[in-house]
């Protein structure tokens, strides 16, 4: 089941500065067609550094889901003490450019049985938002659309959203002293609404919060937290399945580590979110930093599991069954 | 001839009645053999929660349960003639509601049914629906063949009125209609019909 199934050759065909440390790029197809795909959805674009390191990372998907061939657009935050995917894109990559890219899917998905939907975005979160907008916009559905950022020079398409969504749109400058009001924003809504969250963290966190303490269901509450895995120290994972032992390195992933070893793993996400990567753990000498949003208190306390795609060990090496 | 209770998976599960205390707002949906639950679980010392419960009762028990809730100060208790009156009144109040409330059925497996399908419209998952199973096992079917719907079926095989066609009552269920499927139980020899018995009671 690893989206290595379906991959396309696409070719950078714009790139345009959005914001401070914010790119847009369109992606074509140099050979399939681009399917169509729901908003929400995201890839995984697989980049080659120039030091021969493979990067897998993932983006929500924005432009038009309808008429894939102009392509498909991400917005890409260039992130510091990364393990160099978003400055890879950002520096090294130019225009007429050729990366592969998986084909679309959806771990963030509207329900459509949904009266209205309110939309909150914090900072780069507002990517899959804006797919989501812009698919209810043209169903003529009920939704508002929360956006907080920085500042303005931080913050990606403030015009273009604000001209497409007039008083639908209310923004939040945080240098401002301008914050989402969570609890103001969903006490009140109609029965049948629901909430769809993407920012850090904290924000998510918060807004979740602030759902319960207005009695919505979990049913109603919708997140998409997933970030790309951060570096660490390296350590060695032991493969037991294949017998190999491999070092993971200061800027990798362990899922890379993995399959730059020639090893095959399952994965959707890349970011923690969809629990796709599960790996049993026979050994480990060191402790699991579990990074994901899937695995419970009690799965992490057994330490018989890892998501490897954000998950790293603080010590010495882990023997995983691949 | 058994029902066909293992596998269905549209088939839904009553798991009860408790208080969600993270709601803002209760809503009772209850009919006939629910009201002795009801008074069980929403006791008249329950203050806090009396002030923020709506109740919609039908049934022969109606009439006293709502004189002793309006007794114990709920925020309101209305006594519904009929169940499709209670529906009714229930769609309107759905219709401008507030999230954060919490609906509650307490009821014959038909009546949940019904009451689920309307909520489910204004846009309360089942899943978020607290529901019990009182009373009779009697089911609301509709014929596949011809869409009519059937109520208070108890028997395992029940002739559509509509076409005529003897149906037998499968697990099968439709949420959006909150009723069971009715299928032809002899299409292959019509002039072969099983025993009937009364299996939903």
């Amino acid at each position: 089941m690893s989206s290595l199934s379906a991959q396309f050759t696409v070719r950078v065909a714009a790139i345009t500065a959005v914001a401070a440390a914010i790119k847009r790029f369109r992606l074509v197809s140099v050979g399939e067609a681009l399917p169509p795909f729901s908003a929400g959805s995201h890839v995984t674009v697989t980049m080659k550094t120039p030091q021969g390191r493979t990067i897998r990372n993932s983006y929500s998907l924005m432009g038009n889901r309808h008429d894939t061939a102009q392509g498909y657009e991400i917005s890409v935050l260039r992130t510091q003490n990364s393990r160099g995917g978003s400055e890879f894109l950002h520096d090294a990559v130019k225009l007429g450019n050729e990366l592969t890219m998986s084909g679309p899917s959806n771990l963030f998905p509207l329900d459509r049985r949904g009266k209205k939907f309110v939309l909150l975005a914090g900072g780069i979160g507002i990517t899959p938002i804006m797919a989501m907008a812009d698919y209810l916009s043209e169903q003529n559905l009920a939704f508002e659309l929360h956006y907080g950022f920085r500042n303005r020079t931080h913050a990606a398409f403030v015009d273009e959203l604000a001209a497409r969504y007039g008083a639908r749109l209310v923004l939040y400058e945080q240098d401002q002293g301008k914050m989402l009001p969570m609890d103001d924003i969903l006490r009140h809504q109609k029965l049948g609404t629901h909430l769809y969250v993407c920012g850090p963290a904290a924000m998510i966190e918060s807004a979740l919060a602030a759902g319960r303490r207005a009695g919505w269901p979990e049913s109603s509450l919708h997140s998409e937290r997933f970030q790309a895995a951060a570096g660490g120290a390296p350590f060695q994972a032991i493969l037991t399945r294949s017998h190999q032992t491999i070092t993971v390195g200061e800027t990798q992933s362990l899922l890379e580590a993995v399959e730059e070893a020639g090893v095959s793993a399952p994965y959707l996400c890349r970011g923690g979110a969809c629990g796709q990567c599960e790996c049993r753990v026979s050994a480990v000498d060191g402790v699991i930093e579990h990074h994901d949003h899937v695995l419970s208190e009690s799965d992490r306390a057994q330490a018989q599991k890892i998501m490897i795609c954000v998950s790293r060990v603080k010590g010495k090496s882990i023997s995983l069954d691949l | 001839m058994k029902p066909l209770f293992a596998g269905i998976k549209s088939r839904p599960l009553y798991t009860g009645v408790a208080i969600d205390h993270a709601a803002s707002h209760h809503i009772w949906a209850v009919e006939g053999g629910g009201v002795s639950k009801l008074r069980a679980i929403l006791t008249g010392d329950a203050t806090h929660l009396l002030a923020a419960s709506t109740i919609l009762v039908t049934g022969d028990q109606a009439a006293a349960t709502c004189e002793f809730y309006h007794q114990k100060q709920a925020d309101s208790c209305h006594h519904m003639q009929t169940v499709q009156n209670l529906v009714t009144r229930l769609a309107v109040m759905l219709s401008t509601a507030r999230m954060g409330l919490r609906l509650y059925v307490l009821g014959s497996e038909d009546f949940i049914g019904q009451v689920a399908a309307t909520a489910q419209r204004q846009g309360i998952d089942f899943d978020d629906m607290r529901t019990e199973q009182c009373g009779s096992l009697a089911r609301l079917v509709q014929c596949v063949h011809c869409k009519g719907m059937i109520d208070h079926v108890t028997t395992n095989i029940v002739p559509c009125p509509h076409c005529g066609i003897q149906l037998f009552v499968r697990d099968h269920y439709s949420r959006r209609l909150g009723a069971f499927q009715g299928v032809a139980v002899n299409a292959e020899d019509p002039s072969a019909i099983p025993t009937i018995e009364e299996i939903y009671k």
